[in-house]
């Protein structure tokens, strides 16, 4: 179990910064998902703190122990890779009690351990198998069953989903889920998939161009995203984002509608208002604050999405919940739900009341 | 290897069987280590180190002594003439006929080799790329060559070519090539092509299995891709076999004439330069200058004469290759 | 994949007359080296040009082996290519190695050096060597031949053990890290086992090249018990050029480690342990 700190942690290549002042607290037995799209340096981070790469500047502390010059073996963290990485030559009982054969643990012990752990993940009756002869699923139970089997500080997961079909993906999740309950242990965890960061995380950490965005709670994040960036990054589909020109009491559309937005402070500076797909409502037209014509619609049963063209603003999208018996080319109202509006700056933060 | 290098890192290498048991132990505190950083910048010398030591000490060192014996005269056989003269050598080099005939007969040797092993090579490759019935055993079978120690090739040969128990001349002869079976090893005029033909058995496997490798990476879509857009099998060797194979041809036979050019083993054995030097290339010229006149100076030389020879082809060709290859 | 193969019944005859050929001419060379080894003495110049001989003895075999110095000289050629094998292939696993899985200064310039060595006439290096090893006291000795090969093998041999550690996946050996090992515990608890074919062909490629070099074996050796299988054989053959039987049969016996060599490579570099669990 183990505190994880970052202290303005930084990692050049030569002369490039893939990572600048990263400052983190984690605390013990949380759930944090770095996510952020390819080349963000969330990998990089991960494995900096695994020990994979060693850190340019700043520290890295467990429990207060300052990490930054141990190799791996020497930080008690298990890591779970995308490639899943099993050693081909090994059967799945060797895989997984490999740490504790190169930790000279007694046999005995190491023989229950792996059984038990066998069990947890239903291998038992693979254990004699190469990694060669499983699925990818199984591959990937092995693989965390040579986590787990250490009972390390902290878990580490890098990407590990990314290689499964959508069912399986779906599945492991929530054995991940699982596994952070019942072990209660730190685990940091790597994706570019927002869906599993808003699933399994207590608190997500959005990277983008070396620099942490935001840190906070799934709800937080979708709802008070600090930036454009966030804003567009978490939520699915993304957010529509439209540029206005800020008033006193609320921003200007492109068609001259002014929306007002008590809530917010500071109006006249955004010059960009976003609105999540979900939070359009489909109005007679001309009632709303916009007049739309229905470019495509896709009828997903339980929702229904509808590409708009909106004049003077461009395409945006509309999803509600059911099914909705619009087609392409029909004429649309929206309203805008004013409350669920986020304005950002020229400089693209978000603009609003201090919590 | 890697971490054995100081006592303190040794030490802690020692200690992690204690402390796994606790595991109170803050790793942090109790194990003071070299810098990670420090550590990444070193630990690639501990793997490489013998390797640069033995290729400085044999190979680039005397390859720099070798270039200084061409200013000097160095004849074991002759202990008194030796010392610094400058370019002598060089001017000795420029007046030399037997030179200008080995450099002649280089030239020769290097693209006839080069030339009947590529296209020879070529269709192995193609061959092999296709299925057909014991391919395995036919593979092994025909790369056998490729085995075949360079003297014992030589040797082998030159006994073919013998018509005493050799078939060669007997068959060339009835087929007019020859006038009466006799052993070209010994004609001026034919008897380099003894040595190529046994370079070329050798050399076939080496481009046959280089090209194969080259064949079997074009992914098969592309040939499907082409039979549907109804190409014929001439169409779809030249507009997209032989672009694919293009890169690695020319690297190939870049590196196998500077190879050739350099590969003296099978003259030396089948003629030793003879007769009449008519078989003398340069790389042999330097050996039996060294081997049997002891002459290193002028052997040294020779030598560089060719380096400088080939330095120039490979620039020639590497601007060459900038020139075509657009990507 | 044979588009051109699978249309006419012509180009289907051309391809066994061409598969055919090559296999002749591969072949008939090794064909020829060993019917003459075989063929009584008596029959030699009778029969010299027949395709077959008439009769077999194995004679020239035993005299190759129980009265001449072959024997020896087989012996010395084993010693020096085995221990040539052996000591190249460790170094340049090595270098190999740091090749494949570290980023550092002057990467570039080491690899083109290396390059470098591949290119130049190795001939001319053959003075300077002979002087050194002269001023040595190294001359007639096998292990001034050990140290000369190995550093002509290096470069090859690191630049084939490099490709084969490029196709182990750098996460096994980091899985391994994590998991406890120093990263040389790691090299040989898992990096090692994967590499074993590449570590078979290495050895092998250096052995056969060892085995067959014959110029600097010519120079740095002249006394009879030093000489390795090529040298003694080109001894031989100029000493008494008219026992071709007995010399076919040395050449015989010379091809042998090399064939088994061969054979050896050819098994490992079909085998891809690797691929089931790398490929996910």
């Amino acid at each position: 179990m183990a505190r994880i700190e970052l202290r303005d942690v930084v990692k050049r290549y030569g002369a490039v910064e893939v990572l600048r002042d990263i400052n983190l607290d984690i605390t013990d037995g949380e759930f944090i998902v770095l996510v952020g799209p390819s080349g963000c340096g969330k990998s990089t981070l991960l494995r900096m703190i695994a020990g994979l790469e060693p850190i340019t500047a700043g520290d890295f502390l467990i429990d207060g122990a300052r990490m930054n010059d141990l190799r791996p073996r020497d930080r008690d963290i298990a890591m779970v890779f995308q490639s899943y990485a099993l050693y081909p030559h090994m059967d799945v009982a060797r895989n997984m009690g490999f740490s504790m054969e190169i930790r000279k643990d007694p046999t005995e012990e190491r023989k229950n351990k792996v059984a038990q752990a066998a069990a947890t993940l239903g291998l038992s009756a693979l254990t004699d198998r190469l990694p060669k002869a499983l699925s990818g699923g199984q591959r990937q139970r092995v693989a965390m069953g040579r986590a787990i089997i250490r009972d390390p500080r902290a878990f580490l997961f890098d990407e590990p989903l990314s290689n499964l079909d959508a069912a399986l993906r779906v599945e492991m999740r929530l054995e991940i889920a699982r596994l952070h309950q019942k072990l209660g242990a730190t685990m940091i965890y790597v994706t570019h998939d927002q869906v599993e960061a808003l699933t399994l995380a207590d608190r997500i950490v959005v990277l983008n161009g070396g620099d942490i965005q935001q840190v906070g709670g799934p709800l937080d994040l979708y709802e008070r995203p600090a930036n454009k960036f966030v804003a567009q990054f978490i939520g699915s589909p993304t957010m529509n984002v439209v540029p206005v020109s800020g008033t006193e009491a609320g921003v200007t559309i492109a068609n001259g509608k002014t929306i007002a937005l008590p809530h917010l402070p500071d109006t006249q500076q955004a010059v960009e208002m976003g609105i999540r797909p979900e939070h359009l409502d489909v109005v007679d037209p001309g009632a709303g604050d916009l007049n739309a014509v229905a470019d495509v619609v896709e009828h997903l049963g339980s929702d229904t999405n509808i590409y708009v063209k909106v004049d003077g603003v461009g395409p945006l999208m509309v999803r509600k919940h059911g099914n909705i018996p619009a087609k392409s080319g029909d004429r649309l109202g929206l309203r805008v739900r004013s409350e669920k509006v986020h304005i950002f700056a020229p400089d693209g933060t978000a603009l609003r009341r201090a919590a | 290897m890697g971490h054995t290098f100081d006592g303190r890192i040794r030490q802690v290498e020692s200690q992690p069987v204690t402390a796994k048991t606790n595991k109170n132990v803050m790793p942090g505190d109790t194990r003071a280590r070299r810098s990670l950083y420090l550590q990444y910048l070193v630990e690639p010398f501990y793997y490489l180190s013998p390797a640069i030591i033995l290729i400085g000490a044999v190979m680039m060192v005397p390859l720099i002594i070798g270039i200084s014996y061409s200013f000097q005269s160095i004849e074991l056989l002759n202990p008194f003439k030796n010392g610094w003269v400058g370019f002598e050598n060089y001017g000795k080099l420029w007046g030399d006929r037997k030179f200008w005939i080995a450099l002649e007969n280089t030239f020769f040797w290097t693209f006839w080799s080069i030339t009947f092993q590529f296209f020879l090579g070529l269709g192995l490759a193609m061959l092999l790329n296709t299925n057909f019935y014991g391919k395995k055993l036919f593979q092994a079978l025909v790369f056998l060559p490729w085995a075949v120690p360079t003297f014992l090739s030589a040797l082998t040969w030159a006994w073919l070519f013998n018509p005493v128990i050799g078939p060669l001349p007997h068959w060339l002869a009835a087929l007019g090539i020859l006038s009466e079976p006799y052993n070209i090893l010994g004609d001026p005029d034919l008897a380099m092509w003894g040595p190529i033909t046994a370079n070329i058995w050798f050399g076939v496997p080496f481009f046959a299995i280089t090209l194969l490798a080259a064949l079997q990476s074009i992914p098969s879509e592309l040939y499907e891709a082409a039979e549907i857009d109804g190409a014929t099998p001439w169409q779809t060797f030249t507009k997209i076999t032989l672009p694919f194979l293009a890169p690695m041809i020319a690297i190939t036979v870049m590196l196998r004439t500077i190879w050739i050019a350099n590969f003296a083993d099978l003259i030396f054995v089948m003629t030793g330069g003879g007769p009449a030097n008519s078989t003398q290339i340069l790389s042999t010229y330097i050996f039996t200058t060294a081997f049997r006149k002891l002459d290193f100076g002028y052997a040294s030389t020779i030598a560089v004469a060719l380096l400088v020879i080939l330095l120039i082809y490979a620039v020639i060709l590497l601007w060459l290759r900038k020139k075509l290859v657009k990507i | 994949m044979s588009v051109a193969a699978r249309r006419h019944p012509a180009l289907t005859i051309g391809k066994y007359a061409a598969l055919a050929f090559y296999l002749a001419f591969a072949l008939f060379p090794l064909y020829w080296l060993l019917k003459i080894a075989i063929t009584p003495d008596a029959l030699i110049y009778s029969e010299g040009t027949r395709l077959f001989p008439s009769a077999v003895s194995f004679d020239n075999f035993r005299t190759v082996v129980f009265q001449t110095d072959f024997l020896a000289y087989f012996g010395n050629s084993l010693t020096v290519s085995l221990a040539t094998a052996a000591i190249t292939t460790l170094i340049a696993a090595a270098a190999g190695y740091a090749f494949s899985r570290f980023d550092f200064m002057g990467k570039r310039i080491i690899i083109a050096l290396m390059l470098i060595t591949q290119m130049f006439p190795l001939l001319m290096i053959i003075a300077p060597i002979y002087r050194i090893v002269g001023q040595l006291g190294l001359l007639n000795s096998l292990t001034s031949l050990i140290i000369v090969y190995t550093a002509f093998n290096i470069p090859f041999a690191t630049f084939l053990m490099q490709s084969f550690f490029d196709g182990i996946p750098k996460d096994l050996e980091e899985a391994a890290m994590m998991d406890g090992c120093s990263r040389f515990q790691a090299l040989r608890k898992v990096v090692f086992p994967l590499t074993l074919p590449g570590l078979g062909a290495t050895l092998g490629f250096v052995f056969t090249a060892a085995w067959s070099e014959l110029l600097f074996a010519l120079m740095l050796i002249s006394k009879n018990d030093a000489m390795t299988f090529p040298v003694g054989l080109l001894t031989f053959v100029s000493k008494f050029s008219v026992d071709w039987g007995q010399m076919m049969a040395a050449g015989v016996l010379a091809l042998i480690p090399s064939c088994l060599f061969f054979i050896f490579i050819q098994r490992y570099l079909v085998q891809g342990l690797t691929s089931g669990a790398v490929k996910g």
